[in-house]
């Protein structure tokens, strides 16, 4: 069976999220008033082929999200496999 | 003198920088596809702005594992003046030849507009002779707002690698006002969020952005 694996990117705190503001905003306007901040992030999924359960799978898709699935100069990642 | 102008999927100022650098400056410009090697013996590398690969995932984050960027590297690590513009310079920011990442403009809106930036900083070979000038050059882009932490903008402007900074307030956002700044081993690489190439003519009413291309030449001389 094929794994997949699942990646979310999120902006780093401390770093402006304009996206999450205005949508914050517009929960405001629909009288959300609960809503105290909304960050915006990417979710990505990564499915692995079939048989190549590799042991150090992790590893290599920690490796994709430090290669290019997330900048980490801006951007945190969260990966669950 | 030969400049080697690398094409994206989805760059779409390659020709304007090249008519500038061919028929304006009468220079000999080469277009090189991404997927090519670098050709042997060029004088300068420039990055056209654009939107490499749809912007997708991030801006310049694809566009970074293009098979020429390994030449790219090679060629600014060994000191070779490289130009990154707009979409170039959010490619050279991912590449790691310059620190930090342009996000997305605090506005959310696409600016298009004239600014005028200060050239500042040590020299380098895009801003050669023109330090303290005031341009007038127009910004084009949805992600130019400039931002590193604390300790690399202090960095950058300790080390005099702010070399272009809007004047009166950065339209974005941007960090520090900051709209272009330099890296590499002899500050031979810069990038810039505003597009020279679309004003170095007379007939586009500014010439201002000429003098950038001149100082490329000059220095790749």
């Amino acid at each position: 069976m094929s794994k997949t694996a699942r990646v979310f990117v999120t902006l780093k705190r401390g770093v402006l999220d304009p996206q999450g503001s205005a949508v914050a905003r517009s929960l405001h306007s629909l009288g959300y008033s609960e809503v105290e901040d909304v960050r915006l992030g990417k979710y990505i999924e990564v499915k692995l082929r079939e048989g190549a359960a590799l042991a150090d799978e992790r590893k290599r898709i920690d490796e994709m999200c430090k290669k290019l699935l997330a900048n980490t100069v801006i951007e945190d990642y969260e990966i669950q496999l | 003198m030969k400049i080697g102008i690398v094409t994206f999927p989805g760059s779409n100022c390659d020709h304007d920088v090249y008519h500038v650098v061919q028929h304006v400056l009468g220079a000999d410009a080469r277009y090189v596809w991404h997927k090519d090697r670098l050709p042997a013996g060029l004088d300068a590398v420039i990055l056209p702005g654009g939107f490499s690969y749809g912007d997708y995932l991030r801006c310049g984050a694809l566009a970074r594992f293009s098979p020429v960027m390994e030449d790219v590297v090679g060629f600014a690590k060994g000191g070779g003046p490289v130009l990154g513009i707009c979409n170039g310079f959010q490619i050279l920011c991912e590449a790691g030849l310059l620190p930090g990442v342009l996000m997305r403009n605090a506005s959310l809106k696409f600016v298009c507009q004239d600014v005028t930036v200060e050239v500042q900083g040590e020299e380098t070979p895009v801003t050669s002779g023109l330090r303290g000038q005031k341009l007038r050059i127009p910004v084009a882009h949805a992600e130019g707002n400039y931002s590193a932490d604390a300790e690399t903008l202090d960095r950058l402007e300790g080390e005099g690698r702010v070399v272009f900074r809007y004047v009166g307030g950065a339209p974005q956002g941007a960090a520090r006002d900051i709209a272009g700044i330099a890296g590499g081993p002899r500050l031979n690489v810069v990038g810039l969020m505003p597009h020279p190439e679309r004003a170095s003519e007379p007939v586009l009413g500014n010439t201002d952005g000429r003098k950038l291309f001149e100082s490329l030449l000059r220095s790749a001389a």
